[in-house]
């Protein structure tokens, strides 16, 4: 049986893809695949906070490259 | 190691068959029905089958037999995973990215424009131009930047072509990025000029984007959808209070303005903005942007579906012989310039070798989002095609005709446009405005205001309600103006970036993009660069579009050019000399119309050069000719269209420099028997992969 708690945890995949996108859309990066790349190749770097790497990826954004169309 | 392309089991034999026939026939409706309005359903299913045959059919072609693509192959983001820049991510979410990074106004612009000369010419060229030139464009691209660390257009230039190939093509990117800036501003101008509603909604989205800024700086870091809602609760509450503006006698004359007063607004408004910090208004306002976007272009496709609208443009209209009032010119070559994005647009290719190869996981999904994206847009365009067709002809042409020729009330526009064989009377003029809370709709050119007021008919169909029109039409003038005007302060920064390139290539220390100085140089170097053309714009005689969506289209054309040409010249590097015509016919095509429009703009009737000699003989004669009130707007008129004349010299001076450079290599490449395409070494997937 479905039930509409299960139905909601199927769609749960879709929603995670759907918010991935909007924020990719914006510049920002998926964090946590960040910080388990950080946690596997650079052991000895300091994992930065989400805070602080939303910071760092707004002003990244804007530096150069022809970002978007007319 | 080449996958073989699958073969088709008899199922999927059937279905592509069927599909075909489906398709051929709404195309056979929407060409060969002559005297009678179509519904836009034909059209919209033609293209859909045409979309989907050529990604399933030429683009499988072009991923397998020209690029080769290999799914065994580790991409740049595996190889360079760096979890910021580089990182393996779904195809879907990188093609909804790149999607997002991709459609802008100008598909929904062009198509506006282009629809005086009926809705097939624009259909045709859209869905063949996409198909051949445009999807192959950002595809190719896509793949050779995958191939190459996900290098930029202007790198792999240098490195197939030579350093000064590069350069040429980086200035030819700073010119367009000008006038892109220019025209998109002047779009703003058009749709806000005396509509204190529109002015005041559009002004409203800087406070609201301020707000955002600082809750997303210090009270929720990062929470981009949380702030987006409440932007777009503001923004929409915006729109309802724009109303009791406009009404009042008191607040209404506070944001009513003429072009030239706007056209200032902005570049006072680009120069503040593009110093400010990123967080505070760029940032905010980008991420409002781009969901309302996404948002709205869904919105106009649920419209159509849901209203199915009757065409009540003919399928061609007279207009194609050159004599247009929208834009001048013939058919051939101006129909393919207007319609840029959209059909083949070369502004893509800084995209695709952009961020997008960074982040595809594998090759095998290039096809997806680099020829399904531009599929996309291309779709957009149809859509922009259809909200303009199904409007009355006569609203269209008093919207979009400048006031030189069908006058300034709706007595002389309506008995203009009757004449034209598009029967309109004043009153309809009149209600329309009316319903869309305007005082006029008359040479509001510029696409923004007829794709609003197509919108708002068609929402209002699905969705009726007594003043609900008006509202509508106010939120299609400020979706575009939001984007519009992030896309200056973005422009604006990537403009500095560029002008601080080329100036480091004369004077070494103005490239510091850490100083101050060389920043603030370079940085009103670019608002005085596409702002004289903005203002330039707003006095110009025909209304401004008229003049610079041919120079825009030129220019965008032109880049799309090099691109392909770059893509035939790796194509032969390859020694892959049998499909070297699948770039090359294209390429060939877009030199073709912007040399022969550049040429008619340079001589002739519709030139520049003739509307510098009519103004100045004028002068001569001690006359002034319209809108000029003095000898000194006489004179500026004229040193307008001489700068016009240059710009549009040095872009095909650029184009032949670009031709004669592809071709010297194309010939060195073709009698060398090996190949000498500069891509990086093979690295299998599963090697890497973790």
């Amino acid at each position: 049986m479905n039930s509409p708690f299960n139905m909601l945890h199927a769609l749960k995949p879709g929603w995670d893809r759907a918010v991935q996108t909007a924020r990719l859309c914006c510049g920002l990066p998926d964090y946590d695949a960040y910080v388990k790349h950080l946690r596997e190749h650079h052991p000895e770097r300091v994992v930065p906070s989400f805070e602080e790497f939303f910071r760092e990826r707004q002003e990244a954004r804007y530096k150069g490259g022809g970002g978007r169309c007319c | 190691m080449q996958a073989a392309i699958p073969k088709p089991s008899p199922a999927a034999k059937i279905f592509w068959v069927a599909l075909a026939i489906v398709g051929a026939f709404c195309l056979g409706v929407v060409a060969l029905r002559r005297g009678e309005p179509i519904n836009a359903i034909w059209l919209v299913a033609a293209s859909i089958a045409v979309f989907v045959i050529g990604y399933r059919f030429y683009g499988k072609f072009v991923e397998h037999s020209v690029l080769k693509l290999d799914p065994t192959r580790a991409p740049p983001s595996v190889l360079r995973n760096d979890g910021l820049d580089y990182v393996p991510t779904d195809k879907w979410v990188v093609f909804g990215h790149h999607f997002a990074a991709i459609a802008g106004a100008g598909p929904l612009v062009g198509p506006v424009l282009a629809a005086q000369m009926g809705y097939l010419p624009g259909t045709l060229w859209i869905l063949f131009g996409v198909v051949f030139a445009g999807a192959v464009q950002d595809f190719m691209i896509l793949g050779l930047s995958l191939r190459r660390d996900g290098r930029s257009l202007g790198h792999m230039l240098r490195e197939e072509l030579g350093p000064l190939p590069g350069i040429v093509a980086m200035i030819g990117v700073l010119v367009l990025m000008m006038i892109v800036l220019a025209v998109l501003a002047l779009v703003v101008v058009k749709a806000l000029t005396h509509s204190p509603w529109g002015t005041f909604t559009v002004a409203c989205t800087i406070p609201i984007a301020l707000l955002m800024g600082a809750y997303l700086r210090w009270f929720r870091v990062g929470r981009i959808m949380e702030v987006s809602i409440i932007g777009l609760v503001l923004l929409l509450a915006s729109i309802w209070f724009g109303k009791y503006v406009a009404d009042s006698a008191t607040l209404a004359p506070l944001f009513d303005f003429d072009a030239k007063a706007l056209a200032w607004l902005l570049i006072a408004y680009g120069s503040c903005a593009s110093i400010l910090p990123v967080w505070l208004l760029l940032a905010p306002r980008d991420y409002l942007s781009t969901f309302l976007k996404i948002g709205t272009i869904a919105l106009l496709a649920l419209a159509i579906f849901l209203s199915a609208p009757m065409l009540q443009m003919p399928a061609v209209t007279q207009f194609i012989d050159g004599s247009g009032p929208v834009f001048k010119g013939n058919l051939f070559p101006f129909l393919f310039i207007t319609i840029a994005c959209g059909a083949v647009s070369g502004w893509h290719s800084i995209i695709a070798s952009g961020t997008t190869p960074k982040l595809l996981a594998n090759e095998g999904q290039a096809r997806l989002v680099g020829y399904g994206g531009m599929l996309m847009e291309a779709f957009v365009a149809i859509m922009a095609l259809v909200a303009a067709a199904s409007l009355h002809p006569g609203v269209y042409f008093a919207m979009n005709a400048p006031s030189a020729i069908i006058g300034s009330t709706v007595q002389q526009a309506a008995t203009t446009i009757s004449q034209w064989g598009f029967v309109v009377t004043p009153d309809e003029l009149i209600r329309t405005a009316q319903n869309i809370g305007e005082s006029t709709i008359l040479s509001r050119a510029g696409g923004a205001p007829t794709l609003a007021v197509g919108m708002a008919q068609l929402l209002h169909n699905i969705i009726p309600g007594g003043g609900m029109m008006a509202f509508w039409y106010h939120y299609a003038i400020l979706f575009e103006a939001l984007f519009i005007l992030t896309t200056v302060d973005a422009g604006t920064r990537v403009g500095r970036f560029m002008i601080q390139e080329i100036a480091g290539l004369i004077h070494k220390p103005l490239q510091a993009t850490e100083s101050w100085t060389g920043n603030l140089l370079a940085t009103f170097t670019c608002v005085a660069l596409w702002g004289y053309f903005l203002y330039q714009g707003a006095v110009d005689p025909l209304g401004g579009i008229n003049t610079l969506w041919p120079l825009f289209g030129i220019a965008n054309q032109m880049l799309a050019a090099i691109a392909l040409m770059l893509a035939t010249v790796v194509v032969v590097k390859l020694k892959r000399e049998r499909f070297v015509w699948v770039p090359g016919i294209p390429a060939c095509w877009l030199i073709i119309c912007t040399l022969t429009a550049g040429y008619e703009k340079l001589v002739g009737p519709i030139s520049f050069t003739a509307a510098a000699n009519k103004y100045a003989d004028a002068m001569q004669q001690n006359q002034l000719l319209a809108p000029a009130k003095t000898m000194a707007e006489m004179q500026r008129i004229v040193s307008n269209n001489y700068v016009d004349m240059a710009l549009t010299g040095l872009f095909m001076l650029l184009i032949v420099t670009m031709v004669l450079f592809c071709l010297r290599a194309l010939l060195k490449a073709w009698n060398i028997n090996h190949p000498t395409a500069h891509e990086e070494p093979y690295v299998a997937l599963s090697s890497v992969a973790s």
